[in-house]
């Protein structure tokens, strides 16, 4: 812990450009911090790196290396290093990612992000296989991992290789929150927010609970227990306002969110020693 | 009897002067009898014959003494791990002379007991037949075979040779004299520079310097560094490590034991596959009498020395045994891999330093620390130096379990020591390193197999699995069956890994059904490319090598079964015809077994097929005792059995 506190940092060049970065940082997130864009689908602000999509690939030449040689890393989880050199956008980057891109389009015919994406990297249409699917999981698996980071650990990924899906194999801990639904990049989680005062998610269905005062909607029973009994166990109670946002379903804002819980935690874990 | 008094041994001398004595004890012996008691021959029922002899022994024993033979003073009779020629099994050596039984029944064991034991003669029909090796004729011992007589065990040193459950065995055998000398005449840092000068490379796959690793481990180290024995051996057809861990578990625990002592490790596991209970069963035996005899727990020999060993059973997946998967998965998590730009030695187990190595990696330590590095060194070749375990399998004579100096050439591990092609049939390929490894030529065949050789040549030494085809064999099917297992296997983390792989094995299953079309190669190789540069672990990194190799050295194959629809193999049941030849007798049996009655004719005149009809199942081949039914490909008949 006190090592990571250290404000040692390293110097690198990424497409061309010297930059100063602390030390541990990933190439990803310097990057993005310089304004170039590094496109990525399985990285989150308030996850761990897990290095799943391959989107994020850049090329990396370690000082001492031969001037021709350059190797493929993921810049999510690749920490930078002194002297390093990054290629974000070089011919070999940008092929690869074109055939994960292409990969992906075959896997969600459906799935208007990827579409996009694709088209940003030359892929208009698959050149594989479609699978004949609506399904439109990219199994990024950032869904998965939220929830386990807000300690609920309700849905997993099930199978393995190609048949790998996502489900909910522990639906009593699901809460509704939707953090799920709204962080996933491909809208592939179904869900009802507010129907007559129910929500509906993973075969589940969940009452409301609403501000008396401004009639605005807080979320489930379930998910203001949970978030009370977290703030409590950390000696505190929870944020007002934090309370109030969470009834608001829409992606980026629980992003921020996320990485907010995170934040609060730490805080109340550094002061707690 | 543990230390000879029932107590533990109170340092490395009392454990060398209880092994001395041992082998003093046992130089009464003047025969022995080894059973074979390996998973091939268990299968084919060891177990009894070891009981009938201990029978005939039995009702025997007034003659046998009048010999001079009495059970457990005179004569020993064992089971024994695998022999390694377990085609030939259930087998049963005698020692000293190395009479080498095969095919041995339980009924046999009285003729053994009467006819060698009793009166110096040879049992005549349980010889090995030489086939048409050295002359032909019957080999009367093991070492007159050239599957034995080729190999250098050293790894392998002890299998078929101890009884696996036997501790006193193992000390005869010069057992622990290694950990005995590395704890009082050696420091930890000598020791890993014996590991690292002796130039031993990771037997599990990667052939990473294991002294290196070792070093890189130490210089990290905080409090703790995790120990770990990789006996996951998911690579099927391949044996090495559950011969090793069946057959010898005191040997890799010693190798274990040293590392311990090197790296001042105080826990370690040892991973074994799920698939192999008597690894685990015969692992645990010895780990309890380890600890009984003072050497694991606490003040290992008096020396102070802290070591526990545990066994985990594996997940059961081929990529559990990938290290960082495995790492996980001992973690109780899910056998994922997880992308490392941090090494195991820095951040592991539990985020510890943590030393990970392969069964037959440990197992040659203790050779290394008591034979010397300069001793291992000086076999193999260039910076592949000791010896290495295969399976040798495939369109082979002699399928098994082999170990060699690193630099035998693929012919000699082929066709000396595993006698040729079956049926002498033209070799084809020979695919090496395991299910991602790669497949190798007729051209390639005076390759000599070593680490850097393999890899250069688009192939792997992998874990040593070594699958020898002929020309019955068609590429580009062996390519998608290879695809196919590694479907199954991937763990579906990453894009490349898990989608390339079903596209890769669309395109190929696309092109074996016929409907190859042009760029599909160039499709395939670009995805290749992708998979093997962007996946996040070694399984999808090297799941395309069996379709890059294939493509290397067999691409007219591939461009065979696009342009001309033609499978030269006659395998690709969309690309071939059945067709029934002039020496048809007109005996009718192809018609009344074909499954949609594509065959008709006149008795005792020839028959035809109906193509449209056919559905290319190969049942009327099969059956025709005449070798009238040809495969045809593109027109020209690619499968006439009786002509080489
Ligand atoms: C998919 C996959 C499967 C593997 N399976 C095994 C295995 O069954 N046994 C093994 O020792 N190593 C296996 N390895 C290699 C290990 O990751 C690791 O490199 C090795 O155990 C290290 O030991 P060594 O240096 O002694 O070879 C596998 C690697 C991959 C990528
Ligand atoms: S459902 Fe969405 S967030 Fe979850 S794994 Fe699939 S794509 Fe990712
Ligand atoms: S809605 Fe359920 S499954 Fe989704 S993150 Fe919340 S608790 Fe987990
Ligand atoms: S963002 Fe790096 S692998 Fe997905
Ligand atoms: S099991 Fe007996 S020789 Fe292999």
């Amino acid at each position: 812990m006190s090592e990571a506190k250290t404000n040692e940092t390293v110097h690198l060049t990424i497409d061309g450009r010297e930059v100063d970065a602390p030390k541990g940082a990933m190439i990803l997130d310097v990057a993005r911090g310089m304004g170039i864009d590094v496109p990525s689908l399985c990285a989150h602000p308030g996850l761990e790196p897990f290095g799943a999509c391959r989107l994020c690939v850049v090329e990396i030449q370690k000082p001492g290396w031969d001037d021709w040689y350059k190797q493929l890393v993921t810049s999510c989880l690749y920490p930078v290093e002194e002297g390093l050199k990054v290629w974000t956008d070089s011919d070999e980057v940008r092929q690869n990612r074109s055939v994960v891109l292409d990969l992906q389009m075959a896997r969600v015919p459906e799935s208007d992000y990827i579409r996009e994406l694709g088209r940003q990297y030359g892929v208009e249409k698959t050149s594989y296989a479609e699978r004949d699917t609506k399904d439109t999981c990219i199994m990024c698996t950032i869904c998965v991992r939220a929830c386990e980071a807000i300690g609920r650990s309700a849905i997993a990924t099930l199978s393995r290789g190609p048949d790998k899906y996502v489900d909910v194999p522990n639906k009593d801990a699901c809460i509704g929150c939707l953090v799920c639904a709204s962080l996933c990049p491909t809208d592939a989680i179904p869900f009802t927010a507010n129907d007559n005062g129910k929500r509906r998610i993973w075969d589940k269905e969940f009452d409301l609970v609403t501000d008396e005062r401004t009639g605005e909607v807080l979320g489930t029973p379930e998910y203001l227990a949970h978030v009370q009994k977290r703030a409590e166990g950390n000696g505190l109670v929870w944020p007002e306002t934090l309370k109030q946002e969470s009834a608001k379903v829409k992606r980026y804002e629980y992003a921020r969110k996320l990485s907010r819980v995170a934040d609060v935690e730490d805080r109340l874990a550094d002061e707690a020693k | 009897m543990i230390s000879g008094n029932g107590k533990p041994f109170g340092s490395p001398q009392a454990l060398l002067e209880r092994a001395e004595a041992i082998r003093t004890e046992r130089k009464a012996i003047k025969q022995e009898i080894r059973v074979c008691a390996g998973p091939g021959c268990i299968a084919r029922g060891a177990k009894d014959i070891h009981k009938q002899f201990q029978s005939e022994i039995k009702s025997h024993a007034k003659e046998l003494k009048a010999a001079g033979l009495e059970l457990d003073a005179t004569l020993s009779e064992k089971c024994t791990g695998c022999h390694g020629m377990c085609e030939a099994g259930p087998v049963v050596t005698l020692e000293p002379e190395g009479t080498f039984y095969t095919g041995v029944k339980p009924r046999d064991a009285k003729k053994i007991v009467e006819k060698t034991l009793l009166h110096d003669q040879l049992v005549d029909p349980l010889l090995y037949e030489l086939g048409h090796q050295r002359g032909g004729g019957k080999a009367e011992r093991y070492t007159d075979i050239p599957f034995y007589s080729l190999q250098v065990r050293v790894a392998l040193r002890n299998v078929g040779v101890v009884d696996p459950t036997n501790f006193d065995d193992f000390l005869a055998e010069g057992g622990f004299k290694a950990f005995a000398k590395a704890v009082s005449e050696m420091t930890p840092e000598a020791v890993i520079d014996q590991v690292e000068e002796s130039g031993l490379r990771g037997r599990g796959g990667a052939g990473f310097s294991t002294g290196r690793k070792w070093r890189g481990a130490l210089r990290v180290k905080k409090d703790r560094v995790w120990l770990i024995c990789n006996g996951d051996e998911g690579d099927p057809g391949a044996f090495m490590d559950r011969a090793i861990m069946e057959g010898d578990p005191y040997s890799v625990l010693e190798g274990m034991m040293i590392a311990a002592y090197a790296l001042g490790a105080t826990d370690a596991y040892i991973y074994v596959r799920h698939e192999y209970p008597l690894a685990v069963e015969h692992l645990q035996l010895a780990i309890d009498k380890l600890h009984t005899a003072g050497l694991l727990g606490d003040n290992i020999l008096g020396t102070g020395m802290t070591l526990n060993i545990r066994i985990s059973r594996g997940g059961g997946a081929f990529v559990c045994g990938e290290s960082s998967a495995l790492m996980r998965s001992l973690e109780g998590k899910v056998g994922e891999p997880r992308a490392k730009y941090v090494r195991s030695v820095e951040k592991g187990l539990h985020d510890e330093p943590t030393v990970l190595n392969n069964v037959e990696t440990f197992t040659c330590v203790p050779a290394i620390i008591d034979k010397g590095a300069g001793w291992f060194a000086s076999m193999g070749r260039d910076k592949s130096k000791g010896t290495k375990a295969f399976s040798l399998v495939g369109k082979v004579k002699h399928t098994g379990l082999i170990e060699v100096p690193m630099g035998r050439t693929l012919r000699e591990i082929i066709y000396d020591i595993g006698g040729g092609i079956i049926d002498d049939r033209p070799f084809k390929a020979v695919q090496t390193g395991g299910p991602s490894g790669g497949c190798l030529p007729a051209d390639k065949l005076d390759l000599p197999v070593d680490f850097d050789t393999l890899s250069r040549a688009g192939a792997m030494m992998g874990s040593g699995g070594m699958i020898v085809m002929d020309d019955h064999t068609c590429m580009v099917d062996v390519a998608k069956y290879f695809i196919n297992f590694l479907i199954g296997e991937s763990c579906g983390k990453c894009v490349p890994c898990r989608e390339g792989l079903r596209q890769v094995y669309d395109l190929l299953d696309k092109i074996t059904k016929g409907e190859g079309e042009d760029g599909d190669i160039e499709k395939i190789e670009k995805l290749c490319h992708t998979m093997e540069v962007a996946s996040l672990c070694a399984l999808g990194k090297s799941a395309p090598y069996p379709v890059t190799s294939t493509l290397k050295y067999f691409r007219d194959e591939y461009e065979e079964h696009i342009q001309n629809k033609v499978c030269r193999a006659g395998v690709c049941p969309s690309l071939i015809m059945y067709e029934i030849n002039e020496d048809c007798t007109g005996c009718d049996i192809c018609a009344r077994h074909c499954p949609t009655e594509a065959i008709t004719g006149i008795k005792k005149k020839m028959y035809t097929i109906d193509p449209e009809k056919c559905i290319s199942c190969g049942i009327c081949k099969s059956v025709c005792k005449f070798d009238a039914v040809d495969i045809k490909s593109g027109d020209k008949i690619v499968s006439r059995d009786a002509v080489a």
